[in-house]
């Protein structure tokens, strides 16, 4: 008797389940600078469109698939025809190398939620040197959230060559984010589903309390108001539409097989139109009101340092003048300076080099995003609040949330496709399945734990993926509409669920979502080609700042690896069927 | 003469203690930043107590156990607040070395701190360094002390979980086992005796066909 498929509890796991997955740290700290960048208030505008045109019709086209293959993406995309295996192969190729490297930010994650506890928290005060005179001379150049990140928790070696030792502190923050991920998919869908309710729900509980604290913080008005401010003239930057519809393409995280994945435990009549609209406009909503969030951060952020600047413009003066103490103030500063420039014009000159420019506007423009975010901006808005340690717990409790949702859908894309196979299911349970691969992914993942741990982090976050989802999700497309044919597969959608496929969805599946994508994906292949070496940035711990380096060529090497691996498999696996069906019809004796 | 003396004698004194003289110390206090609406006025009652602090902290020092209030010159009050002083000799003719009273300082620096209701940012002797206070540093860092408890409790939760996985796949595999040897012993006895015994009619894995049930056999409970 054959075993019946798992499948989630109820449908709203499923729906908690892709929002968890969907929902992840690029929405906290990718969209607001995106929005920083590309004009505020106008960045919306390409990015809905950019939603109803690509994102949607994409997110419907995976979990369609899933849903009516009930398999993992390698049986599901086989299914749709016996060359196009390696889509499924691909993605699962692609979702490895994104389980090794993502964790490690659940592990900084816990790293800093576990430093949180703390009184003062200690990325808030620069250690002191060997003599007890002053504080530590990186510090000081840098700042003491710059000093915690890049020393404390990285241990930041000068450049990508010099790899160092695996640092045991964030090693064993990996383990136990590698532990957790097991305990969350040790059973399948059904711990899945029950921990999606978590991971799901309670990040909004945080963002609301961090929305009604963020508002209420001095100076997060200014951040509000610059961010939506739109700046109408970025409409005509081809880099704020590119950028839009790169954000929504994996925002979404289409291509991964995770959405197959999970929409293969559904049960086939389960209405998937309507969860695709629930689950992309509850993830962009989500962008938006955690940009919303971040920039009442930033203003807070801001103004802290402009006021700070202005303080010790003040102090300098006063000190240089033996003006009464507290005589200066920020709203008389001009008038004084003039005043002392005219009355005391030698001294004032001697004084003037020091005194630095303080400006708003520059405290908001600078725009940061990826882990320097949220582990170092954020930070140092945090130790600035009232009872720092409190927000600090939250924030991380938060990102660790997010994190690990992420990490659930990402596992479940390449634990459905081994489970389905009947080779590996038979010889070992479920379990040992699981285990092996989380314990396979930490191994791998101490390499992100050493010195020159995040110089390949950076690597593999920014190449890992990008090139081959934009290929791979091209094809899918191509071979649901033209391979499988869209009046077969509509039709089949029809009988699943009971309701006709809209012609909407028909012409962006046959017409519009692939060329968008054939667009994306020349323009980075442009992109790539034109900007000659490869370049990153290398902490200088002499200077206290980050400087622009080059790559090695090993480096490239394992850049070019990383691409080729998993669109490669997409030519070698129809190969690969091809030539099997060759040698067994020639094999095969003819019927006489 | 002997207003001729005073003059002298102030003269020296006054070129003892210049701004920039020999072994002579700026200080500067910023009371306004540090107590805001509690700010006192720095007038010479403060000065006499200021010049108290440093005599008392130059008695500390060996050899200098009779240093008076009075061999303590202040000069160059200004409205920031900050003045420069300098410490002299019995004989007041000499300023003593300035090493000797910035270590005399640095050792009552807390004291003459929380006289003032200062810190160490408000209250400055520029060219003495202060001594930082070091970091509370507990035995064990109180991250591993939380790494341990949560590590704890999931690696408790994902053995609970695999254990009743396992127990549960026993549990079906055992009952499904035991329909195979019921099975099993059902066709020996058939090619022992070639009758079916009643009793085996009976056993939980076997299917009993309803539709030759009458109405009361039905409706007995077991």
């Amino acid at each position: 008797m054959e075993k019946a498929r798992a499948q989630w509890g109820n449908p709203l796991q499923f729906v908690f389940a892709c929002i968890s997955y969907a929902v992840g740290l690029g929405n906290v700290w990718r969209f607001p600078y995106l929005c920083q960048m590309y004009g505020g208030g106008s960045f919306l505008v390409p990015y809905l469109i950019m939603l109803i045109v690509e994102g949607m019709p994409l997110l419907y086209l995976e979990l369609a698939v899933g849903q009516r293959m009930r398999q993992g993406s390698i049986g599901a995309w086989r299914t749709i025809s016996p060359y196009l295996g390696g889509v499924g192969v691909a993605s699962v190729v692609v979702s490895f190398f994104l389980a090794i490297y993502y964790n490690i930010i659940n592990a900084w994650g816990f790293w800093y939620f576990f430093n949180s506890f703390q009184d003062p928290l200690p990325w808030s005060v620069c250690p002191l040197n060997g003599n007890r005179t002053g504080y530590d001379e990186e510090c000081e150049k840098a700042s003491s959230t710059q000093y915690f990140w890049y020393r404390k928790t990285l241990n930041i070696s000068p450049s990508i060559q010099e790899s160092g030792t695996v640092q045991w502190e964030p090693a064993l923050c990996l383990v136990l984010a590698w532990t957790m991920v097991y305990l969350c998919i040790l059973r399948g869908p059904e711990t899945t589903g029950k921990v999606a309710y978590i991971t799901a729900l309670v990040p909004y509980g945080v963002l609301i309390i961090y929305l009604v604290r963020g508002l209420t913080l001095h100076g997060a008005t200014n951040g509000l108001l610059y961010m939506f401010t739109p700046k109408v003239e970025q409409l005509a930057n081809p880099r704020a539409w590119i950028n839009a519809a790169t954000q929504i393409f994996f925002s979404l995280g289409l291509g991964f097989g995770s959405l197959i994945a999970f929409a293969s435990y559904n049960e086939p009549s389960n209405n998937c139109q309507k969860h695709t609209i629930v689950v992309s406009l509850i993830n962009s909503a989500t962008s938006i009101f955690a940009s919303v969030v971040t920039f009442s951060i930033y203003g807070f952020k801001a103004t802290f340092n402009y006021e700070d600047c202005l303080n010790k413009v003040i102090l300098l003066l006063t000190n240089s003048f033996d003006l009464e103490d507290g005589f200066l103030t920020a709203s008389n500063l001009e008038q004084v300076k003039g005043y002392l420039a005219s009355t005391y014009p030698s001294k004032y000159s001697e004084v003037f080099p020091l005194l630095e420019n303080c400006s708003l506007e520059s405290e908001l423009d600078t725009a940061v995003q990826g882990t320097g975010l949220a582990f170092i901006v954020y930070t140092e808005a945090i130790k600035n609040m009232e009872v720092s340690q409190l927000w600090s717990v939250l924030y991380f409790f938060m990102l660790l949330l997010l994190g690990m949702g992420s990490m659930l859908g990402n596992t479940a894309a390449i634990l459905t496709p081994l489970t389905d196979s009947q080779v590996i299911s038979s010889h070992l349970p479920k379990e040992a399945i699981s285990g092996l691969l989380c314990l396979v992914n930490c191994a791998i993942g101490l390499l992100f734990t050493m010195e020159a741990g995040s110089y390949w982090f950076d690597i593999f976050n920014d190449y890992a993926a990008t090139l081959s989802l934009l290929l791979i999700v091209l094809v899918e497309a191509i071979a649901v509409c033209y391979v499988y044919g869209l009046r077969r597969f509509g039709a089949e959608l029809e009988a699943m669920t009971g309701r006709a496929l809209n012609w909407y969805w028909k012409v962006m599946w046959a017409f519009v979502s692939p060329l968008l994508i054939v667009s994306l994906f020349l323009f980075y292949l442009a992109d790539y080609i034109l900007s000659g070496t490869l370049q990153y940035q290398a902490w200088d711990a002499t200077q206290g700042r980050l400087v622009t380096k080059d790559y090695p060529a090993y480096a490239v090497v394992v850049i070019g690896l990383l691409v080729a691996s998993s669109t490669m498999c997409i030519p070698l696996v129809a190969l690969g069927t091809y030539v099997m069906r060759r040698l067994k019809k020639g094999s095969s004796v003819p019927v006489a | 003469m002997l207003w001729l003396l005073f003059f002298l004698v102030t003269v020296i004194r006054a070129e003892l203690c210049q701004p920039d003289a020999e072994n002579a110390f700026k200080v500067r206090l910023s009371i306004r930043t540090a107590l805001g609406d509690k700010a006192y006025v720095w007038d010479t009652n403060e000065e006499y107590l200021f010049r108290a602090m440093v005599a008392f902290s130059m008695r500390k020092v060996p050899n200098r156990e009779t240093t008076e209030i009075s061999h303590v010159l202040l000069c160059n009050v200004t409205q920031r607040v900050s003045f420069w002083f300098v410490v002299t000799d019995p004989s007041k003719n000499h300023t003593l070395p300035a090493n000797e009273v910035q270590s005399a300082i640095r050792m009552n620096r807390n004291r003459i701190n929380n006289v003032f209701f200062l810190n160490d940012q408000t209250l400055e002797f520029l060219k003495i360094p202060s001594t930082l206070a070091p970091p509370m540093d507990p035995s064990v860092p109180i991250w591993i002390i939380i790494f341990g408890v949560i590590f704890c409790i999931v690696i408790v939760a994902t053995t609970l979980l695999i254990l009743s996985g396992i127990r549960q796949r026993r549990r079906e595999n055992k009952g499904s086992s035991e329909v195979d040897d019921i099975e099993d012993k059902l066709e020996n006895m058939d090619t022992i005796t070639n009758s079916t015994r009643c009793d085996s009619l009976d056993m939980k894995g076997g299917h009993i066909n309803d539709v030759f049930m009458t109405e009361d056999e039905r409706l007995t409970p077991l």
